[in-house]
């Protein structure tokens, strides 16, 4: 029998976001409540004028959170379900289940990229080189969250621990760091604590790419730099640590 | 055909806790194979090891002639199977459950959803197979997870503990239906429930602390075993001295002598001249793992 990759991906899809957006509705507006409701209170303080930094920080959020959902999604299929217990001994393999879950959790957060991405159409016209500059930097922090998720949920037994920690690093990652404003926002010596978390860097670069924050040429390559080099090791930690088959 | 082969099956996890240890054995993989224990015991420990999901500390194991360590990939093309406590998805229907698998499995779309049906169909689960498995009954769920490994080409199936928490009508349903199934694939299950294993299994194994302490046919295991008869009589009738065999338990209004052929026609031929009731009959599943796995099991 000819087995086909495509239909192993599809099948986290389907499960992990489709079939439940379908049979209970509801799901499709939580999930926008939260980026869009920092987006409206970061607008509404600013009186308008963070308007569009509030935006980009709602794609890193919704991107990152998306990633980190997969810990604690992936872990209640494992532990409530056995889940990955049939999917372990079945011809499919860890990668392809991972690619699967974590296309869905970008499917799952379609709404709100999509509001997102409408709103970053309309009131920061992006060039094609920020669009492609912008695209990367939401690529770099998904990677970096799917592996800190995917990792983590192979450890897992506890899956109330699990959504404990999951909305612990979305509120680390996302919430507290400068991405919905630009960092020059946060008086010193606070502003240090916030280098601490790699979706800073990615928001500097994303708010100095549509002008809404100036730094120079090589702080843009350093938050690069950065943002790359913690993308690596996240991978290469959670290649080499990651428990598909129990010990 | 082909053969289930464990050689020195040995699992020591993390917390120092022994879990198998050198468990050697073979059967033919045709029909139904019953591993029956103790919770504790190992079973579930010995499934996942051949269903490749947990590595042993020492030993090999192999299926139809593939290696469960060296060859997994080979081997998960043609296993399946139900974990302990597995759940179906609460929040996908019985036909997405099975199709999903099916997907997982790398069957295309069009197949996955006609096998689907086909699967729900032989179980008699069309009526339910828009409904989501949150709605369904416990012994619904189980079929459907049934369903779903069955939609599949696999061969070798496991079921660790299929019909355990079920009502008794619900576990006859299913009994009937792994009766079939063990027509047309291997099916490996685990079970404590003696009864199951005597009903179901062409072969059954006993697991006692992490050893296997017999195996084979029930009629195997029967001759195998240290006493062939069993002697029932009231508690308070008088026992007569026995030259071979034991009283086995002495619970539950009566009195079990379990003994050889010889002894036991012996006795029951002077309880008859006494004038007390008894009964005499082989020995069963039941009476045999309790006197391999101990009397304490019983009276618990």
């Amino acid at each position: 029998m000819k087995r086909s990759k495509l239909s192993q991906i599809l099948a986290g899809v389907l499960v992990n976001a489709v079939y439940e957006m379908k049979n209970y509705p509801i799901v499709l507006i939580s999930t926008v409540i939260s980026p869009l409701s920092l987006l409206a209170v970061v607008t509404f303080v600013s009186k308008g004028a963070l308007f569009g930094t509030a935006i980009e920080g709602g794609l890193i959020m919704t991107f990152f959170s998306s990633g980190i959902a997969l810990q604690s999604d992936l872990s209640h299929l494992k532990n409530d379900f056995k889940l990955q217990d049939m999917i372990v001994s079945s011809p499919t393999s860890s990668r392809v289940y991972m690619s699967g879950m974590a296309l869905a959790e970008i499917v799952y957060s379609l709404p709100s990229i999509a509001i997102l991405i409408a709103l970053t159409g309309i009131y920061i016209h992006p060039s094609l080189l920020q669009i492609a500059i912008l695209s990367g930097v939401l690529l770099v922090m998904f990677a970096i969250s799917v592996a800190l998720g995917f990792m983590l949920s192979t450890f897992s037994a506890d899956v109330v621990q699990s959504y404990a920690f999951s909305r612990l690093l979305s509120l680390l990652f996302a919430t507290l760091p400068p991405v919905y404003y630009p960092i020059t926002y946060i008086p010193s010596p606070f502003n240090y604590f916030a280098y601490l978390s790699p979706t800073t860097y990615a928001a500097e670069i994303m708010h100095s790419a549509t002008g809404y924050l100036s730094i120079s040429f090589n702080m843009v390559v350093f938050d690069w730099a950065i943002l790359v080099g913690v993308c690596a090791i996240i991978l290469f930690i959670a290649v080499k640590k990651t428990r598909w088959k129990d010990v | 055909m082909g053969e289930l082969e464990c050689k020195g099956l040995t699992k020591v996890y993390e917390d120092h806790r022994k879990a198998l240890e050198n468990v050697t054995f073979s059967v033919e993989t045709n029909g139904i194979f019953g591993l029956i224990g103790r919770n504790g015991a190992g079973k579930t420990t010995l499934i996942r090891i051949l269903a490749t999901e947990l590595q042993p500390t020492a030993g090999t194991a192999s299926i139809n002639g593939f290696d469960v360590l060296k060859q997994e990939g080979k081997l998960r093309e043609r296993i399946a199977i139900v974990p302990q406590e597995a759940r179906t998805i609460r929040w996908m229907t019985a036909k997405q459950s099975v199709m999903s698998y099916l997907l997982w499995r790398g069957y295309p779309y069009g197949d996955a959803k006609r096998l689907a049906d086909e699967s729900l169909g032989k179980l008699d689960l069309q009526e339910y197979a828009n409904v989501l498995t949150s709605r369904l009954s416990g012994g619904t769920k189980r079929k459907v997870l049934i369903a779903m490994v069955m939609a599949s080409e696999a061969e070798i199936i496991f079921l660790d503990e299929p019909t355990t928490g079920l009502d008794p009508i619900s576990r006859r349903e299913l009994w009937g239906i792994l009766r079939k199934l063990g027509k047309e694939r291997f099916i490996f299950l685990t079970t404590h429930y003696l009864e199951e294993a005597e009903e179901l299994a062409d072969k059954i194994g006993i697991l006692k602390d992490g050893q296997l302490v017999s195996v084979g046919a029930l009629s195997e295991i029967r001759k195998a075993s240290k006493y062939q008869y069993s002697i029932k009589l009231a508690l308070n009738a008088s026992i007569p001295p026995l030259t071979d065999g034991e009283v086995t338990t002495e619970a539950h209004g009566y009195t079990q002598i379990m003994t050889n052929e010889n002894e036991a026609f012996r006795l029951a031929k002077h309880l008859s001249e006494q004038g007390t009731r008894f009964s005499i009959n082989p020995v069963t599943l039941d009476d045999i793992f309790f006197l391999l796995v101990g009397q304490k099991a019983r009276d618990e």
